[in-house]
């Protein structure tokens, strides 16, 4: 069973619209590698030039953030959803 | 209206048309409102203000909203006032608290509602939504109740239950969440992405936030056109302490200031959720997301949307950043309430007990002239302090003499 990776508005033009894609991969770093592969223009938006997430991009692993679990090195196992979030948002 | 002149990010200064768009399609970064403040320095003046409704709406040159789509339940221009008693108890000269429990839902949280409603009507919405942690949640509830919108309201479960009544009452959609406020914040920010509603606080927040730098508009008109030397403020999301600080920037800028602002600014977070102080603490650049667990609800924002923003002010400012603890809090409200005679949410205990503890570090000095931010009222967080009657007896003399000594009664 892949994984659903969920698609913020704001990035649907790369992925021809859609606000759900499914991959397989172990960790974060790997679904992100797969998500640029079939969708190239994500790596550039997510992340900085230092190869870091961007500091206003946040990304969550069956809904907690993967800065509370090991980042993008977070395990992510079949079934689960991976949600890419813009940060700006509340208060 | 007419002097907007677009969107910008923060932070990598990619250009939007206005629209209901809150993030950088490029890198994430937040949207703000850019000014011709040209324009709007040959608009404004101190008379004209003077003249204008004792309301945020006073400030409409500087409000990215046309005037005439204006929700208006009365929010802003509420009492800036000395506070003596309370400058005595902490050491302190000269401080002000600007008492914004005084507004229509009792939060500063009126003066962005009735920005973003008053925007999310111009941008021909149907319906109002926001992620509250209580005080928005009244606010846009109210506001919407006046406007004529339909509401949604997503608020934590866990919330106190009088700002569960205080939204509710008004009639509109009131949903809680089993999570807490970051959860909310998300599937709000998911939501946006599905229904053409106007969520304040996601897709109309460009504009929302920029309801804050009333605060900082009127304080200055209430002190004769002048800036204080050092405000504090409470950081939950860190959008009002930077708008505070803009606002104080830009009444120089379009020339109602005589002197340019020297203005620090400080910050004040409750130790159950302090991610700015403590990575102001740390010297740090990285602001790490925490779980809150304090009772200060209406702060308790673990992953705050602006929070580099705040933090770079109190940094450029050379102002402080203070973490009080629950037990702290509540003496906050008591020592405001008991000095001052104003009765402030857990939100305001912070507040106080901030400036002490700046105080006491030698941040805010007595030579400062002090404005205390107060954002919202007591009789919504009536659970964090407990009170009760001096004495409860029998109606007689006697029973009265029975419990205060009649030799020593007027003795203090």
């Amino acid at each position: 069973m892949p994984v659903t990776v969920r698609i913020p508005t704001q990035l649907r033009e790369l992925s021809g619209g859609a606000s759900e894609v499914e991959f397989e991969g172990r960790t974060v770093a790997e679904i992100l590698g797969v998500l640029e592969e079939r969708h190239p223009g994500f790596a550039e938006r997510l992340h900085d030039d230092t190869g870091e997430l961007r500091r206003f991009v946040n990304i969550f692993v069956a809904d907690e953030d993967i800065r509370f679990l090991q980042g993008l090195d977070t395990a992510v196992t079949d079934g689960q959803t991976v949600s890419i979030v813009p940060a700006v948002a509340g208060g | 209206m007419a002097h907007v002149q677009g969107l910008r990010c923060r932070e990598c200064g990619r250009e939007y048309e206005i629209a209901p768009v809150y993030t950088c399609e490029w890198c994430f970064g937040p949207l703000e409102v850019t000014y011709d403040y040209d324009a709007v320095a040959a608009a404004v003046s101190r008379e004209q203000i003077a003249a204008g409704p004792a309301s945020i709406w006073r400030y409409a040159d500087l409000l990215p909203v046309d005037r005439g789509h204006a929700v208006d339940l009365g929010a802003g221009f509420t009492p800036l006032v000395r506070a003596d008693r309370l400058a005595a108890a902490l050491g302190l000269g000269e401080v002000w608290v600007k008492n914004d429990t005084l507004n229509p839902t009792n939060s500063f949280k009126d003066r962005v509602a009735s920005v973003a409603l008053s925007k999310a009507l111009e941008f021909g919405f149907k319906t109002a939504a926001c992620a509250s942690t209580g005080n928005l949640a009244n606010s846009v509830a109210a506001h919407a109740a006046r406007a004529g919108l339909r509401s949604f309201v997503f608020i934590p479960s866990n919330l106190e239950r009088a700002k569960v009544v205080t939204t509710a009452v008004y009639g509109g959609n009131v949903v809680a969440i089993e999570g807490n406020y970051d959860d909310v914040n998300r599937l709000c920010a998911e939501l946006a992405g599905t229904y053409r509603w106007a969520f304040v606080n996601v897709n109309v927040r460009p504009f929302y936030a920029e309801g804050s730098k009333t605060l900082a508009y009127e304080t200055a008109e209430q002190l004769g056109w002048e800036t204080p030397d050092h405000v504090v403020v409470p950081v939950a999301s860190g959008s009002l302490l930077t708008k505070i600080r803009k606002g104080f920037d830009e009444l120089h800028q379009v020339g109602l200031l005589d002197h340019a602002p020297n203005v620090r600014v400080s910050g004040a977070q409750a130790l159950g959720c302090s991610p700015v102080a403590t990575a102001w603490r740390e010297g740090s650049d990285t602001i790490r997301p925490v779980k809150p667990d304090t009772i200060a609800k209406s702060l308790a924002i673990g992953n705050p949307a602006d929070g580099y923003f705040a933090l770079d002010a109190v940094r450029q400012t050379e102002g402080g950043l203070a973490a009080v603890g629950d037990g702290e809090v509540v003496e906050g409200i008591r020592l405001l309430a008991r000095t001052e005679g104003i009765f402030a949410e857990t939100a305001g205990g912070v507040t106080v007990a901030s400036l002490k503890r700046l105080a006491e570090e030698g941040v805010v000095t007595p030579d400062e002239r002090v404005v205390l931010y107060i954002t919202g009222l007591g009789l919504k967080t009536l659970d964090a302090v407990e009170a009760e009657p001096t004495a409860t007896i029998r109606p007689t003399i006697d029973a009265f003499h029975e419990a205060f000594d009649p030799d020593h009664i007027d003795e203090e």
